[in-house]
């Protein structure tokens, strides 16, 4: 009896162990699909031309002739500028609040801003986007700024960087920290100034993590659609590159998403191959910064 | 008892004052010396990065009086009827007056982040507990790195891959198939409904499972590290009493990592509510409530950005003042999340 109690508790336990192993399968039979799905059709208008040329006109080959798949240099054009701008607001301010955080941090202000941190990363991202429109719309009704800005490459980098900083700041203060305390005892006890010791060695050794964490935000911020509907409707000038902060551009999320839902064959067919493009590069991101952060942190930071 | 000479000493020395610093060069010396410079340096950084933490703090308010102020207009003219409000008319005629209810939307984020949680809690957690307990360790490295690519994919490109994949599976296969199944039960028939026009795969049970698959990295990851901070003794624990793996994991990990992994849950369920474009491409846009998972809906943040383009006036102020209940909501779900994570498992970054 006992001995027939014991085999099943076993099977039980070898069942339980498959089924899990099940979960995982379940779980990355999308991510396989996602990137067979998207390599097959993509590849078939990637070319050359694809990156030099701008989005196509609209066109249908059973009622006109000539139709072209055009490329995306514009929207890699716009999504560079976006992030470009946005990186350029959120890593500084980011990697500053994330030295606050860690250094000087141990205060009212510190934990009102880590909590903060915490949860603005998790404010959805289309939040942000009428945030920041309702932001231009007032300067705008306010004199201080003309309407172009309203919806422009300007509003929707403001919008990108206010989804990153919460994400640097904490990656930032994250890598910091596993910095050892000695290592700072003993660079103060040498007479060394506190913010030399924090750039000069603290920042520099926790370089890597820091700037991995800069990276995974940058990717995040890259794939972000939902801002770009409020702020940069693909319907405003979507078929050549941004000239100023005060136009509209196009974005590789922006196009795919226009692309995909119209009725145009050479559209679609593109949603696809920006599709693929846009899948690479963010995998590409993620696994060198990945990458980098195991090598250098082991298991520390996961 | 003797005071030790040195003792004495100190004590009739004129003490020097330390805030000027006596140089024969003239007034402007502290200009010239190092330490002053030294000082005026660390205060500025400090200051700068104080700042920073400011302009945090900064954001999160001027995002919800931003929300407030601009949403007014609605706030004021439909009171509490616009949570329960079931119409959505921005065009006014003799016959219908202009009026916004958000219950459609608020309907179908709760129907639709109550399917992705259903499917996606029980698949993160069987993956969290795979990569922690029961995987042999050859195999964890690799598939705890692909399960966190599923984090890497934009949101967008899950839209489109439900779209064009999953739609059309839903519509021809799993849709009619659950209808015949499932729905023939007493009860159920409601819920497994066919839609009045048709199966068409843009349903709420399109947009639950694509969500599903979105949230699983956020919650295997985060409670995999609550599985992580279990004391090995409780494992030990359990094993020498005979336990099997699994026995160990229900009865000495599960408990333990039990704060940890409902605020996981909680963080995914955020996640979900937040989500947009995904669901845009997937979940049909039509403004309406219906008992059917297989009938087409909206949620608020999707239906933002549908409408939010053409929205002028009043309308966009309904439209903010939707995007204010999202904010509400989410931020009552992560401020809990948070709270939870952090008392159970220690601070968790941001960034998944």
């Amino acid at each position: 009896m006992r001995f027939d109690r014991d085999v099943r508790r076993k099977l039980f336990s070898h069942a339980m162990a498959i089924a899990c192993l099940a979960c995982v399968a379940i779980a990355i039979l999308p991510l396989g699909d996602i990137l067979y799905t998207s390599a097959v059709n993509g590849l078939k208008v990637l070319s050359f031309q694809f990156f030099t040329q701008n989005s196509p006109i609209p066109c249908d080959p059973r009622f006109q002739t000539g139709c072209s798949f055009g490329g995306i240099y514009n929207s890699i054009q716009g999504t560079l500028l976006l992030i470009v701008i946005a990186a350029g607001i959120a890593l500084p301010v980011g990697i500053l609040c994330g030295i606050y955080l860690s250094e000087f941090g141990a205060n009212p202000l510190g934990n009102a801003a880590r909590f903060f941190a915490d949860v603005l990363a998790g404010v959805p991202s289309i939040v942000m986007g009428v945030v920041v429109f309702s932001l231009f719309l007032l300067l705008f009704q306010d004199g201080y700024i003309t309407s172009d800005y309203v919806l422009s490459v300007l509003s929707a980098s403001i919008a990108l960087a206010f989804i990153m900083l919460p994400i640097v700041a904490r990656t930032a203060e994250e890598a910091l920290r596993l910095v050892p305390t000695t290592t700072r005892e003993a660079a103060l006890a040498l007479g060394i100034p506190r913010y030399r010791v924090v750039l000069r060695i603290v920042l520099r050794s926790a370089r890597s993590a820091v700037i991995t964490g800069g990276l995974l935000a940058v990717a995040r911020a890259a794939g972000e659609t939902a801002p770009l509907i409020i702020l940069n409707p693909g319907n405003l000038f979507p078929f050549a590159p941004a000239l100023g902060l005060h136009q509209t551009t196009a974005s590789l999320p922006i196009s795919i998403y226009r692309w995909i839902v119209s009725p145009y064959p050479n559209w679609q067919a593109d949603a696809w191959g920006a599709t693929f493009v846009l899948v690479i590069l963010m995998l590409g991101i993620s696994v060198a910064a990945r990458l980098a952060l195991r090598e250098r942190f082991g298991a520390a930071l996961r | 008892m003797v005071p030790r000479p040195s003792d004495t000493s100190a004590g009739s020395e004129t003490p020097r004052d330390p805030g000027v610093i006596v140089s024969p060069r003239g007034r402007f010396s502290r200009l010239r010396d190092r330490r002053f410079w030294v000082r005026v340096a660390d205060r500025l950084f400090t200051g700068a990065t104080g700042a920073a933490a400011l302009v945090i703090l900064g954001i999160a308010t001027l995002l919800v009086l931003l929300l407030v102020q601009s949403s007014y207009p609605s706030l004021t003219r439909f009171g509490f009827g616009f949570l329960y409000g079931t119409v959505w008319n921005p065009n006014q005629t003799v016959l219908s007056p202009l009026i916004f209810g958000a219950l459609p939307a608020i309907y179908g984020t709760m129907v639709i982040a109550a399917i992705g949680m259903l499917f996606g809690v029980p698949l993160s957690l069987g993956i969290a507990i795979f990569l922690t307990e029961l995987s042999p360790g050859w195999l964890r490295g690799g598939l705890s790195f692909v399960i966190e690519l599923l984090a890497a994919i934009p949101s967008v490109v899950y839209g489109v891959w439900g779209l064009i994949v999953v739609v059309p599976l839903m519509a021809t296969t799993v849709e009619p198939g659950l209808h015949a199944t499932l729905g023939q039960l007493p009860g159920l028939s409601g819920v497994f409904a066919a839609p009045a026009s048709g199966y068409n795969g843009f349903s709420y049970l399109t947009a639950g499972i694509i969500l599903a698959i979105m949230v699983i990295p956020t919650i295997s990851s985060v409670s995999r590290e609550a599985f992580l901070v279990v004391p090995n003794d409780q494992r030990e624990a359990a094993l020498s009493l005979g336990a099997t793996s699994w026995e160990t994991t229900r009865l000495s990990v599960l408990p333990y990592a039990r704060r940890g992994v409902l605020g996981a849950i909680t963080l995914g369920l955020g996640r979900a509510i937040g989500e947009t474009i995904a669901i845009v491409l997937v979940v049909g846009n039509s403004y309406a409530i219906s008992g059917s998972l297989f009938s087409s809906g909206t949620t608020i943040a999707a239906f933002i950005a549908t409408e939010f383009g053409e929205a002028n006036g009043i309308e966009r102020a309904a439209l903010l003042e939707l995007g204010l209940v999202l904010l509400a909501v989410s931020l009552l779900i992560n401020v809990g999340a948070r709270l939870l994570v952090r008392r159970g498992i220690g601070p968790v970054g941001g960034a998944e």
